[in-house]
């Protein structure tokens, strides 16, 4: 059974199914009881569950991420908000000195069962503050998990298998679909983390983002087939970290060109370390260098029209395909 | 630690029994005889990394840590090397993990700064200075919600007082406990420095107990080279927070006079005469000579334990210098809970 849901239902869904069956998960974070959350993810849930379980929070992220780290270490499970992932900068040294490498220091003797959640990435002119994307930077340290699901399925469903993980998992929702609407499975609908999603199926170039890139992606699919005639693959990675390198890899060597995509900055980017993914384990089967499309080497601007400008457009996306394929780029 | 406490009916510093006293100086002639171990194996290249000791704050943690009860927590920072044995870990154990080995209490994966006895209630030897005082907080949410009357233990230092960290967990931690909902004894270790620069010069408001006051958690300071003060506070406090589910902070007044780390000259930065004023109070010393005043041990007594104190360092130090290295493949292990195949690669 599948029913029509918004993102922001079907994420709030995954939360409560898990909350209903085990009372170790507690949701903390600024503003989601009474006021019922900034984006309305959490709202009306401290009336069904009593703020001990719905724990609004000073802005104080770095004391009550670490808090949340604390009482994960004794065997709770908190859902902690990020009202944005820019916040998270102030709770940085909890996040990667603490919950990312406790058990390691530690010889093995504690979990770390903690989810830390929030909206990631830009489109709504929040400019260059509150604007950023984050897969890169949390996705380089072991110890964490890194997950941006972008379709409502898969958000119920990460946020299931998240809450489940006995490890620290990074959930990078995709701030600007908290509206989209789509298919999301009845039940427990658990997702398993490290296993991309082939989200359309294409036999001439592969086209590999997360997060609302995907979207990006699967217009530009259909723009290259209606112009060109030709057929784009597009692969949902889903998971940062762990990171499924096989479906990329077979999709290429199906393909033999590729193109990946991202809303971070270029430098030291996820699509710079899926190119050489590529490379290392699809060498032979490349025709084309494998192209990057990313978003500008700027601070987020405010305009919208500068806005636009700096993340990655459906043209540039189709245009690096054209690229990867030697045909004329329009 | 069978001894009964004996407090006053006014809750008072009170006479403690001389058996438990000699017990106590027992636990704190161990410790300093294991941290005089680890500066001569680190001077030996047999202790890599960081070390920091704990000479001169003997009586803080042996104080506080007679009041643990079964299920409570202790979290510090680096200088946590009593902390374990104070819990009971063995000797061996701490020594192997500062000597990097794979007998190690983690397995020789974290080193001086980062001992581990969860089984104990020591949650850990942090090493970012303030960063694990919202651990401690979050355990005292977690002990509560699942029902318990256990405690954390808090311990930082004064240098910890101007971080960040520290103001934001004590916020949480005076918040959660209007509600009955935080339980965590907060022990200022003041040892008068953070690394070498001294409170004065790092904050203008120099009264550390008073700081919880902006967070409406209650406060008191104890003499932290007196034993017996400390057992006082110790006792009484940790059975206030267990009783209240409220914070309570006591700031300890003590001094390392022992370098902040095994490599720092620490002349460079205090006067002689302070120094040596303040070994006059060196805990073990107070102590020693109470012992002897009241006929509690006599001299004869003094050297026993003093020499059986060496006999088991030396016996760590065997341990720990005979032990092997940890297997190659444990680098990989413990990286992810639930992954056993693990290998770095994605």
């Amino acid at each position: 059974m599948a029913e029509t849901k918004t993102y922001r239902e079907a994420l709030r869904e995954g939360m409560v199914h898990e909350m209903d069956q085990d009372e170790s998960v507690v949701l903390m974070g600024e503003d989601i009881g009474v006021y019922g959350g900034t984006h309305l993810i959490t709202d009306g849930l401290i009336d069904e569950y009593g703020p001990k379980r719905v724990i609004d929070t000073p802005i104080s992220e770095g004391g009550f991420t670490g808090a949340a780290i604390g009482m994960a270490m004794l065997g709770m499970k908190p859902v902690v908000e990020m009202m944005t992932w820019n916040f998270s900068f102030l709770a940085s040294d909890q996040i990667i000195q603490n919950a990312a490498k406790v058990r390691y220091f530690s010889g093995g003797q504690v979990e770390v069962p903690l989810v830390i959640r929030g909206p990631n990435g830009g489109g709504v002119q929040l400019s260059a503050q509150h604007t950023h994307s984050l897969e890169n930077l949390y996705g380089h340290f072991p110890g964490l998990k890194v997950v941006s699901p972008v379709t409502p399925n898969d958000v119920k469903g990460m946020m299931i298998t998240a809450i489940r993980d006995p490890n620290p998992v990074i959930f990078l929702e995709a701030g600007a679909l908290y509206g989209t609407k789509g298919e999301v499975e009845e039940g427990d609908n658990a997702v398993e983390f490290g296993k991309a999603r082939v989200a359309r199926e294409g036999s001439d170039v592969t086209l590999i983002a997360y997060g609302r890139q995907v979207n990006l992606c699967l217009r530009a699919a259909n723009t290259l087939e209606e112009e060109d005639g030709v057929q784009a693959e597009v692969i949902d990675l889903r998971s940062i970290r762990p990171f499924d390198e096989d479906t990329l890899v077979r999709s290429v060597e199906k393909t033999h060109r590729a193109v990946t995509v991202q809303e971070q900055w270029r430098w030291f980017g996820v699509a710079s370390e899926v190119a050489a993914i590529i490379q290392e384990k699809a060498f032979d089967s490349l025709d084309a260098p494998v192209q990057r499309v990313s978003g500008a080497e700027v601070p987020a601007p405010y305009a919208r029209n500068l806005e636009l400008e700096a993340f990655p457009s459906e043209k540039q996306v189709t245009n690096a395909a054209r690229r990867a394929l030697y045909i004329e780029e329009k | 630690m069978s001894a009964e406490k004996e407090h006053s009916e006014h809750g008072g510093a009170v006479a403690t029994s001389s058996e438990r006293l000699v017990d106590l100086y027992k636990k704190m002639v161990e410790i300093r005889a294991f941290e005089e171990a680890c500066q001569k194996g680190f001077r030996q290249g047999k202790i890599g990394g960081y070390l920091h000791v704990y000479i001169g704050q003997e009586a803080v943690a042996t104080g506080f840590i007679d009041s643990f009860k079964e299920g409570d927590k202790v979290i510090t920072a680096y200088r946590d090397h009593a902390h374990a044995l104070l819990l009971g870990t063995d000797p061996k154990e701490v020594m192997a993990e500062l000597y990097g080995k794979g007998t190690g209490m983690v397995k020789g994966k974290g080193g001086s700064m980062h001992l581990f006895d969860v089984e104990r209630g020591l949650m850990g030897g942090y090493g970012i200075v303030g960063g694990h005082i919202p651990l401690g907080v979050g355990f005292a949410y977690a002990m509560r919600y699942q029902g318990t009357d256990h405690i954390t233990q808090l311990y930082l230092g004064d240098g910890a007082i101007s971080n960040g960290a520290f103001h934001e967990a004590a916020n949480l931690a005076g918040l959660w406990g209007k509600d009955g909902m935080c339980p965590c004894l907060f022990i200022i270790e003041n040892n008068q420095y953070g690394m070498g620069t001294s409170v004065e010069r790092t904050t203008a408001m120099t009264d550390l107990a008073a700081k919880f006051d902006a967070y409406g958690i209650e406060n008191e300071k104890v003499d932290g080279m007196d034993i017996e003060a400390v057992l006082e506070s110790a006792g009484r406090l940790t059975e206030q927070v267990r009783e209240t589910g409220k914070p309570y902070a006591i700031e300890v007044l003590t001094y390392r006079t022992a370098p902040h780390g095994a490599a720092d000259f620490f002349e460079k930065y205090r006067e002689k005469e302070e120094i040596e004023e303040w070994r006059k109070r060196d805990p073990i010393g107070l102590l020693e000579q109470k012992l002897l005043d009241n006929d509690a041990a006599d001299e004869e007594k003094i050297d026993e334990i003093r020499s059986e104190a060496k006999e088991l360092i030396a016996e760590a130090v065997k341990f720990a210098d005979e032990s092997e290295e940890p297997e190659i493949d444990e680098l990989y292990t413990d990286v992810y809970a639930g992954a056993d195949e693990y290998t770095g690669e994605e």
